[in-house]
């Protein structure tokens, strides 16, 4: 076998694309099968009320319709939509597959149409007649927790599912000793994730076997299919769950949603298939919504601009109901309250509300966006205060290098980093002195021109699985199996679940290159539980850190057992075999076999290796020890229309450290697709109900997304800082580019308006919302 | 989303066309279909009938003809931006640019656009500020109706049920004039919180002879800014003086909704007239 | 109603009601799901296909309007060892993530070629104004259509 160059750190193009560039792969909405059925859901046209009538008498009629249901069909035959994070002392009420009597969110399921063809089944659930006797919602979350505000749910007697006050002890004494504070109130606004593919689900329940297939867009197939035996019933044995080309995912598909349980319910109740994909509408108002939080910061300084310690106030919203993970969010806001900055203390009180809405759950970045907003805002209000450089002040607060593992007051531990030699670097790339004469002389023209800057640090791969407990079945770690062929070909089986990232190639790089062959000899299996027997999923930016440690994991188990085999066949010793790109030998022998010669005698098992069962496989799971800390610093340059608010992005400068990297070009295409989302929610997006609760935002005529003619193209580079914590050296780059861009261009429009006086603004930042302040200025 | 079942119909003729849509009530054109399409899958509009017009020969003709510019009711936003009979008349690639998207372009219709009437629509502006005219067809004949009486209130144009309009043109583009219309996004639809289109006549010192100001995005129909138009008559005027002149328009009676406060329209529409205004002098003065 | 086109350069006939959507005839009749339902609002464009040689986006069209018409999907661009220049861009450049809205970008793209040759980053996201994508943040689509552009005009 000749020497393959090593492919782990090269620019492979995606062995994912041939299929999607063609439009050949298959979605869950491009599932047919035989006798297949059609669901149309009729949803609350109402925030809140008490649903007095549901007639199906003209649905019914319609030509075509089987069947239409509603809660009272399901009732004592079903549990719930699944929550596996219910915080200690929570107030929770199990959220049903359809409204049980009272609505609570404008979209909420209350009744399915069944139907031969989706335009029957359109057309007959319009024809569901659903009266509801409104009451009156609460959509503020503020206003949620008011005495007298409407409740959510009667029985609890209050909006506030649970309050979580974590204290530090020193926080106290620090403010009191504190050179000054700042006190800053920031709202993080409700966004849609919006993944261009909506979620869909296919369930066939075949009563011969007795086996469901559940076919359905999300990003933890094993979870799902562990969360609909728990809810219908049904042996997990019985149940496969695929999840085939998914369309994105961004957080909105690691719940297990009401509609995932209910078609197959619904499949076995008619033992016919049923899909149902949701339209743009349905996506917008009834799957996970992120953020959602406004948060009173306070920061205590010393005279030097050291943070001494943080105090924080966060009201997250929760929405109508306890999504899977949604009440935990908030909790990881508190987790990076700190950033990459050597603060004493913090202390942060949340509380985690109910309010008439679609209910929030993990987000890009979930609930580290938030804390890194947070902290960067703060940054630069003691920074003004203290008329000191925003560069500067980071510099002092910076972790320093060598400090790591760092223990942060909020109890997290930092696995690693270089905070200076990042943002020495970004600072290079970027040209601050030359943006910073550049602003000045545009301000001396009269324009408003503004840098801006993001130092930051966030959460991937979380583990250990510590404290896990049903109904989660699962924990943090991530499975894969390998099992080489007798050619030396190896199908990898990793339970992560990927959607666009690329982990097809980057495994099979890995893969390759541990045992020298050829990337096509590689095959990437995910997605199916059936094939996959145990898993986690793609999300928190664990992919490669957990997913793709244990895909080495099995890989350096598969080796071990070739190298036994080799040293039987080459007699020698184990110990006398070397192993370089896939070729064993002995020491200082000519006698060479590749990894095929041992995978083809591993299967014919000719020679007999004593001791060893034939064949070549291993499985392996990765259950990380502790989180890997990436970082990295945004900067930017903006100009606005004194006359129009209009914003403009002129620069983007990424700077950024994520450990070791696989694949270079896919590490690009997730800082780049996290960047433009977490500008996309400071200039542009926000979900926005109306008082009574009506989502006003529920089209892309309303809900404004990123478009390519709004950005610049961003600059790119980084320094690495391999992660201790698993063997890759590898940090997690999902999330990161969302982190640090949102901070970074509000602190640039903000330093655009600072000489009219401004000092505050919230996302997103329109162009009227900055007209105004910029009026306001001028009064 | 999926609209209502309903008949279809693709004549060939403009007489067939109007023939079917008297004979079935509630019957609808169909154009390019973009606000239609859309709005029937919302449930929102339905009709027993649609007679597609795309089949009728030579309805999507430009041409220069009887010293007017004639663009057929089907000639999409793409021909007309693109169309060199047009190219002196900057409004009309500068509109079209600024509107929707290229697919979007290629199958809407400027004339659909205006029987449509969106009060935040493009072409309206564009159609009231360059003097144009529509020709409408139905079973009881043709009748052209003027730019300046075509919108009449919310979503609501001239067109009466059973017309089609077969045609819209305006007059040929004469010496020293120019025309200019720019626009600010709604983020999300792409829609006009505010669009300004402008015909200006104006001697080479920059001097107003004449003026005509479309608006469109601002109030519930699209308006002439005619008190701007009669103050600048006359005038020559730019920079913070013309900012001046158009910070009070007295036709501006702004809408409010989730992407701009009337506030907020009334102040764009100074700003944006004003610039709009300039670049047409500019072109008047080069023309 | 009966309707005839020439589907990916094959002539077809098909029995439509009036309300089916190009979009749905194509994923449902015609049995070619390459073509993506992202919005219903004609505003994300993962649905665009060409009609007679113009990018259009088939969530807002009937089926019945393309009688007669040349209509080209994303299935029809290129074969898996002979790529259309847009797709081998794409690749190249990792032009996608998801891959959900890519064919839709596709068949933009490929029309934008048609009639611009040698875009700017800045034409080429302007004419990408009707296509969303979620994942990718445009920088390697932008890169993508500059890549196809390039073998385009070269043969490369």
């Amino acid at each position: 076998m000749a020497l393959k160059p090593v492919m782990v750190g090269e620019r492979i193009k995606r062995r994912e694309d041939p299929r999607l560039i063609r439009g050949m792969a298959t979605y869950t909405d491009d599932v047919k099968l035989h006798g297949l059925l059609h669901a149309a859901f009729v949803r609350s046209d109402h925030a809140a009320g008490r649903i007095v009538k549901i007639d199906a008498t003209r649905a019914k009629a319609h030509p075509g319709v089987v069947a239409v249901f509603s809660f009272d069909d399901l009732r004592g035959q079903v549990g719930a939509s699944p929550c596996t994070a219910i915080l200690p002392g929570m107030k929770h009420v199990p959220h049903p597959l359809l409204a049980d009597g009272e609505v609570r969110y404008a979209g909420q399921p209350v009744a399915v149409v069944i139907a031969k063809d989706k335009y029957v089944a359109r057309d007959a659930a319009l024809d569901v007649e659903v009266e509801i006797d409104s009451r009156q919602a609460v959509v503020d979350v503020e206003a949620a927790l008011q005495a007298g505000a409407p409740l959510v749910y009667e029985q609890l007697g209050t909006n506030l599912a649970v309050h979580l006050p974590i204290a530090h002890p020193e926080t106290e004494r620090l403010f009191a000793e504190a050179h000054g504070t700042v006190s800053l109130r920031l709202v993080n606004q409700r966004v849609a994730p919006v993944p261009m593919e909506g979620r869909a689900v296919v369930a066939h329940w075949e009563d011969g076997p007795q086996q469901l297939t559940v076919w359905t867009s999300t990003q933890t197939p094993h979870g799902c299919k562990q969360q609909i035996a728990i809810c219908l019933g049904i042996p997990e044995l019985r149940i496969r769950v695929i999840a085939p080309e998914v369309g994105g995912g961004f957080g909105q598909k690691i719940p297990t949603y009401g509609e995932e349980c209910l078609l197959p319910w619904i499949s076995k109740k008619l033992r016919r298939p049923v899909k149902w994909a949701e339209t743009r509408t349905e996506n917008l108002a009834a799957s996970a919504h992120g953020r959602g939080h406004v948060s009173q910061v306070e920061a205590a300084y010393d005279k030097d601009g050291k943070i001494l310690a943080l105090r924080g106030q966060t009201i997250a919203e929760l929405g109508a109901y306890a999504s899977m993970l949604g009440p935990a969010i908030p909790t990881f806001t508190h987790l990076l309250a700190a950033g990459p900055y050597t603060i004493q203390a913090v202390s942060w009180d949340i509380k985690v509300v109910y309010t008439h809405t679609m209910a929030t759950d993990a987000y890009r970045g979930a609930g580290r966006p938030e804390a890194a907003y947070n902290i960067e805002r703060a940054m630069d209000a003691v920074a003004a205060k203290l008329g000191l450089d925003r560069v500067e002040i980071r510099k002092r607060n910076l972790i320093p290098v060598g400090s790591f593992p760092y223990q942060a007051p909020t109890g997290a531990i930092y696995d690693s980093g270089n905070y200076q030699a990042c943002l020495e670097k970004g600072l290079a790339k970027f040209d601050y002195a030359g943006a910073v004469v550049a602003r000045d002389r545009a301000r001396a023209e009269g324009k408003l021109a503004g840098i801006g800057i993001a130092t930051f640090t966030e959460i991937c791969g979380l583990g250990p699985s510590t404290g896990t407990a049903p109904p989660a079945r699962a924990g943090t770690w991530e499975s894969a199996e390998l099992r080489v062929e007798p050619t030396g070909a190896v199908t990898v089986m990793t339970g992560a679940s990927p959607h666009g990232q690329g982990q097809e190639t980057a495994f099979a790089q890995m893969v390759g290159d541990a045992f020298g062959i050829d990337i096509d000899n590689v095959n990437v299996v995910h997605g199916d539980t059936d094939r996959v027997t145990h898993g986690v999923g793609t999300f928190g930016s664990r992919g490669l850190v957990v997913g793709g440690t244990a895909v080495h994991m099995a890989a350096q188990k598969v080796l071990a057992k070739a190298k036994r085999i080799a040293a039987h066949l080459l007699d020698t010793t184990e110990e006398r075999v070397n192993v370089e790109s896939g070729v064993f030998s002995v020491v200082g022998g000519a006698r060479k076999l590749t990894f095929a010669d041992v995978a083809s005698a591993a299967h014919t098992w000719g020679v007999a290796i004593p001791g060893e069962e034939p064949g070549l496989e291993a499985v392996a799971r990765f259950e990380p020890t502790g989180t890997t800390f990436p970082f990295g610093v945004h900067f930017c340059t903006v100009s606005i229309d004194k006359e129009t608010g209009q914003l403009a992005l002129e620069r983007f400068v990424c700077v950024d450290d994520v450990g070791n990297i696989i694949n270079p070009l896919l590490a690009d295409g997730q800082r780049l697709g996290g960047i433009i989302q977490g500008l996309g929610q400071a200039m542009c997006e926000e979900v926005r109900y109306d008082e009574s609760g009506q989502l006003m935002t529920a089209t892309f005529m309303d809900y404004a997304m990123p478009r390519a003619a709004m950005f610049p193209r961003i600059e790119m580079d980084s320094t690495c800082t391999p992660s201790p914590l698993n063997p890759l050296g590898a940090k997690g780059i999902g999330e990161l580019g969302t982190i640090g861009s949102t901070p970074c261009i509000v602190s640039a429009v903000i330093d655009a308006l600072s000489p009219l006086g401004i000092t505050h603004v919230d996302m997103p930042l329109k162009s009227e919302k900055l007209w105004r302040l910029i009026q306001g200025a001028a009064r | 989303m999926i609209p209502a079942e309903f008949d279809y119909a693709a004549p060939r003729s403009l007489d067939e066309a109007v023939r079917l849509l008297s004979g079935t009530e509630g019957a609808k054109v169909l154009g390019g279909g973009m606000s239609l399409i859309p709005a029937l899958k919302h449930r929102l509009s339905a009709a027993p009938l649609l007679v597609d017009l795309g089949r009728i020969a030579g309805l999507d003709q430009i041409a220069l003809s009887g010293g007017r510019i004639r663009i057929g009711g089907r000639a999409t936003h793409a021909a007309v931006m693109t169309h060199p009979a047009l190219a002196s008349m900057h409004a009309f690639a500068e509109a079209g640019e600024l509107l929707a998207d290229p697919q979007v372009r290629n199958r809407g219709t400027l004339g659909g656009s205006l029987v449509h009437a969106d009060p935040a629509a493009d072409w309206p502006a564009v159609f009231l500020a360059l003097g144009g005219e529509a020709t409408l067809v139905s079973a009881k004949g043709t009748r052209n109706v003027a730019a300046d009486d075509f919108f009449e209130s919310l979503m609501t144009s001239a067109v009466q049920e059973g017309e089609i309009l077969s045609e819209v043109s305006f007059p040929a583009p004469t010496p020293r004039t120019g025309t200019a219309y720019s626009k600010l996004r709604q983020l999300a639809s792409g829609f006009a919180i505010v669009g300004v289109a402008v015909w200006v006549r104006a001697e080479r010192t920059g001097v107003i002879d004449d003026v005509r100001v479309g608006v469109t995005g601002v109030n519930s129909v699209p308006f002439r800014a005619r008190s701007l138009e009669d103050r600048l008559r006359g005038k020559a005027v730019s920079g913070p003086a013309l900012r001046a002149f158009c910070a009070e328009i007295a036709e501006a009676d702004p809408m409010s909704d989730l992407h701009a406060s009337a506030e907020y329209r009334r102040h764009l529409l100074g700003v944006f007239a004003a610039r709009t205004i300039e670049r047409a002098i500019a072109r008047a003065q080069q023309a | 109603m009966k309707i005839r086109l020439t589907l990916n350069g094959e002539a077809q006939e098909a029995d439509v009601a009036p309300r089916t959507l190009l979009v749905h005839f194509l994923r449902e009749d015609a049995g070619l799901t390459g073509t993506h339902i992202g919005c219903e609002t004609s505003l994300c464009g993962a649905c665009t296909v060409h009609v007679d040689g113009k990018a259009v986006k088939s969530c807002t069209m009937f089926a019945v309007q393309a009688d007669g018409s040349d209509v080209r999907t994303i299935e029809g661009m290129g074969e898996a060892d002979a790529l259309h220049p847009v797709q081998k861009g794409f690749w190249e450049e990792h032009g996608l993530q998801c891959g959900y809205c890519t064919p839709g970008m596709i068949m933009a793209t490929s029309a934008l070629l048609a009639e611009n040759a040698s875009p700017t980053d800045a034409q080429i996201r302007h004419a990408l104004e009707g296509n969303i994508c979620r994942c990718t943040g445009y920088q390697q689509i932008v890169n993508a259509v500059q890549h196809a552009a390039r073998i385009l005009r070269e043969g490369k």
